[in-house]
């Protein structure tokens, strides 16, 4: 069904489709509408059958869901920030037990200085995490990617986390097809894990690992998630056969044939690049744009074969690592050897990625700078 | 594709202004995106939304720099929002003030609605949004001032969408006769 | 007289479940805890009470710490319910997660316990444990207190008596030990919570310990049992001497057994006999600074004075009752 709805009406839509049988609920911005959308659902039994838990923190969000989903059940949460922060412990801690959570990530960058809006910097604190995380471009990807996102998780045994722009999505209205509760049930099956914590089968979860064995338990976790590509392939494909929309995978390519210059980003961005293209190619300009949706596992022979024509790729990243620069600029240059990598950091705390920038900072030729700062006012740093 | 800005103050229904009328382009079987300045902002402060409509599917996700329109819900928030800024030439200006309001930019249309009057009017309460809408409607024809009833209904609910509905019809009609 | 002479008949009826030769052993033999540990032997005594009264439906929740740490060490595992252990501040959360999954699933015939030492419990879990509370999960939370984190060497904890010498609060100049105006009582903290059941017990008493898990684990909601769990490493004591040490805490007043419904005391356990603190203190090497030749006598009379409290606070003395 077509709706006009926020972006996070949407995600909580999609998640009651999923019917989690626990969603776990803590407010911090920009996230907290999609909580609230799915209280609001549970509350006129819209999603029934589900226990919506308030708890006292993020750490106690993931933990209810972390003990729920040892239970046997599919379990939810969502946060943003400080609150992946404040879970971090528990976020490595899920993926470690094999728990398939799905949670949400609002994106917001990380303090200090506090400040409620949008980059990836959350995101990239948690990249190396064991969890799966696909970025979304649109409010309908995101609705999609939840769906998905169940399915790979239990599938894999492995958490997924989604992340959808913080205000630029989340607080975002804009067309969205609401799939039937029917369709999801035949996407989605009834959850049922194969072991979990069971009094007629009783088991222990999360014992201590000593050094004989652990480096074995991490190669196993890296092996199963890089298998997981397979996995998540096919599952989009799925989605495609069953939804007849292209959503999920790991990567969209737009304009990308014959493209000398190829941008490549996360999330909500690719939408204004789309725009940018569309005017510099329309003048004789011949880029592309690989919007990546699969950032755990990173896809990268698939990057590097979609890469290959490529002259210069140019990286919009919204997050960088203080001390040594972008984070997705550097793990394409492990994918793609010998091309001219330029890393544009941009968006950084929620400053605004125009057209223009975007399109004077792709027409820029023979740059001497491998890292670039999108739109920064160097009247403020010169007063500092 | 049709851009538009709306100002005002937390509290006045900003953003919902931009949500309706993001809903009521949807009905319309347009393509539509709303969304806020993303703020913290509490009540009183400047607040800002935005609202795109387009025949086609809509990629951009800067804020509106160049509007085709903007409503005005608070008179007082024109200069510290710099409300009329870039919009285009023979762009709209809808502004809720009972005195005439002035702009520099001389190819603007400007015109002015007491939408807090017609809101305490018909709701009770200073909220002009849906007046404001309705007036919209009528001035630029971009939306169909059915869909707007379906936006606030969609939106509202019982008496409150009632009230809204009412005064917003009763700006839609005002502002077609052209007794602003 | 009784027409049977003692030891012709031995009544069943007053051994404890560990007496009887039925005990469920939830937790084996064979695990890595230290010889004489308190924790262990409560434990296996509160979760075999648990397992009784429970049909044999619990599932166990374990905080980072000893118990974890010496219970459950891949790929050997002692116990032989179902069992999680997560993270040292969670393990609340996660219970409560747990008990949502099965509320969920309508099984509230399987009884969720969480269990962690007075580190996790009085200070990382601490807001995990308040949330849990407050919410009133269907979880039973089980306190084992040996007054400092013992898994990592013996440090200060919310939960360690004044003047306890410990690896971070060595005797000094200015605080013999533990600093006196710091520490907090969880089982007052937990009774705020206005919780059903609140319960301190001890491994002194087991015949205690075992009616309070059984009654514990049968209500509905948040309950908490403290109990009192010597560490003859953290103390100072020959492993021998555990259980022993645990009767001189009841018996001087420093660890009063009481229980707790909605927020009021409902009974407490009385003292038989009344000892000074000193005969309790003065069998640890973590208070021995204490009775040096030099000592100030200060320390001493401030400890008795918190007993003295308890005694009169949750009417210990044989014949008077509280309230």
């Amino acid at each position: 069904m077509l709706c006009q709805l926020e972006g996070s009406q949407a995600i909580a839509r999609a998640i009651a489709l999923c019917r989690p049988k626990v969603v776990c609920a803590y407010p911090i911005t920009p996230q907290t509408h999609i909580v609230e959308g799915l209280g609001e659902l549970v509350r006129s039994g819209e999603l029934s059958e589900c226990e919506f838990i308030n708890v006292e923190s993020e750490m106690a969000a993931l933990s209810v869901a972390i003990g729920s989903e040892a239970a046997g059940v599919r379990s939810y949460t969502a946060t943003s920030s400080q609150g992946l922060l404040y879970m971090m412990e528990a976020v490595y801690n899920a993926s470690g037990m094999e728990l398939p959570i799905v949670m949400t990530l609002g994106n917001r960058t990380i303090g200090a200085p506090i400040n409620i809006w949008n980059d990836h910097s959350d995101a990239m604190s948690a990249r190396d995490a064991g969890w799966m995380m696909f970025f979304a471009e649109t409010n309908q990807e995101a609705l999609d990617l939840h769906i998905q996102a169940f399915k790979i998780a239990e599938k894999t045994k492995n958490p997924v986390m989604i992340c959808v722009d913080g205000f630029i999505l989340t607080h975002a209205y804009e067309r969205v097809d609401i799939p039937s509760q029917e369709e999801v049930d035949k996407f989605l099956p009834f959850y049922s894990p194969e072991v979990c914590l069971d009094i007629e089968e009783p088991l222990a979860m999360g014992a201590m690992v000593s050094p004989d064995y652990f480096m074995e338990v991490r190669y196993i976790a890296h092996i199963k998630q890089m298998k997981a590509i397979e996995t998540i392939g096919s599952i989009s494909e799925e989605f495609f056969q069953k939804f007849k929309r292209k959503s999920g995978g790991f990567l969209r390519e737009y304009e990308i044939d014959g493209a000398e210059t190829v941008i490549v980003s996360m999330g909500s961005v690719a939408g204004t690049i789309k725009e940018v293209i569309d005017e510099l190619n329309a003048n004789g300009e011949k880029i592309g744009l690989l919007s990546l949706i699969c950032y755990r596992p990173f896809p990268a022979d698939i990057l590097n074969k979609a890469l290959k024509n490529a002259k210069k790729i140019i990286v919009v990243e919204k997050a960088f690592a203080i001390g040594i620069g972008g984070f997705l600029s550097r793990e394409i240059e492990l994918a793609i050897k010998d091309k001219e990598i330029v890393s544009v950091i941009a968006g950084i705390g929620g400053r605004n990625i125009t057209r223009s920038m975007l399109k004077e900072c792709f027409l820029q030729k023979n740059n001497n700078q491998s890292t670039k700062f999108l739109g920064l006012n160097e009247g403020i740093i010169e007063a500092q | 594709m049709f851009q538009i800005r709306i100002h005002g103050r937390g509290g006045q229904g900003v953003v919902t202004a931009a949500e309706l009328l993001s809903i009521a382009a949807f009905l319309d079987g347009k393509h539509s995106q709303a969304f806020p300045s993303f703020g913290s902002e509490r009540m009183g402060a400047p607040v800002t939304a935005f609202c795109r409509i387009s025949e086609k599917e809509i990629y951009l996700r800067e804020p509106i720099m160049e509007p085709n329109a903007v409503i005005i819900q608070d008179r007082t928030v024109i200069e510290p929002s710099n409300a009329f800024h870039g919009i285009v030439d023979s762009g709209f200006a809808l502004v809720s003030s009972r005195a005439p309001v002035s702009c520099n930019n001389k190819s603007i249309r400007v015109s002015c609605i007491d939408a807090v009057g017609v809101a305490m009017e018909y709701i009770g309460k200073p909220i002009p949004n849906a007046v404001l809408l309705g007036s919209f409607a009528a001035l630029t024809g971009i939306i169909k001032i059915d869909s707007v009833i379906a936006a606030i209904k969609q939106k509202f609910s019982g008496t409150i969408a009632e009230k809204n509905i009412k005064a917003a019809c009763f700006a839609y009609d005002k502002t077609q006769k052209g007794d602003l | 007289m009784s027409s049977l002479t003692l030891g012709n008949r031995i009544k069943s009826e007053n051994v404890t479940i560990q007496a009887s030769r039925l005990r469920p052993n939830t937790i084996s033999s064979g695990h890595r805890a230290c010889q004489g540990c308190g924790e262990a032997l409560a434990a296996r005594c509160a979760i075999d009470a648990a397992y009784e009264a429970a049909n044999g439906k619990i599932i166990l929740v374990n905080a980072t710490g000893c118990l974890e740490v010496f219970s459950c060490a891949t790929p050997e595992n002692a116990w032989k319910i179902p069992w999680i252990h997560s993270l040292f501040g969670n393990a609340p959360a996660v219970a409560s997660g747990v008990a949502a999954a099965l509320s969920n699933q309508k099984r509230n015939d399987i009884r969720i316990i969480a269990q962690g030492g007075d580190g996790s419990t009085y200070d990382i879990g601490m807001g995990c444990l308040s949330g849990m509370f407050e919410r009133n999960d269907d979880v039973l939370y089980i306190c084992y207190d040996n007054q400092a984190y013992m898994n990592t060497g013996v440090q200060r904890s919310g939960a360690t008596l004044p003047f306890t010498r410990t690896a971070t609060t060595l005797p000094n100049s200015k605080y013999m030990g533990n600093d006196p105006q710091t520490g907090k009582n969880v089982p007052q903290i937990a009774m705020a919570h206005g919780i059903p059941y609140v319960a301190t017990a001890s491994i002194g008493h087991i015949h205690d310990l075992e009616q309070k898990i059984a009654k514990a684990v049968q209500i509905n909601g948040a309950r908490y049992v403290h109990i009192h769990v010597p560490c003859p490493l953290g103390w100072g004591f020959e492993p021998s001497k555990t259980v022993k040490i645990a009767k001189l805490a009841i018996k001087c007043g420093l660890f009063p057994l009481f229980e707790a419904e909605n927020g009021k005391v409902t009974k407490s356990t009385p003292i038989d006999e009344v000892i000074a603190v000193d005969d309790y203190l003065k069998a640890q090497r973590r208070f021995a600074h204490l009775f040096s030749k030099s000592a100030s006598p200060d320390p001493l009379s401030f400890l008795q004075k918190i007993a003295d409290k308890n005694i009169e606070k949750y009417g210990l003395k044989k014949g008077i009752s509280n309230e």
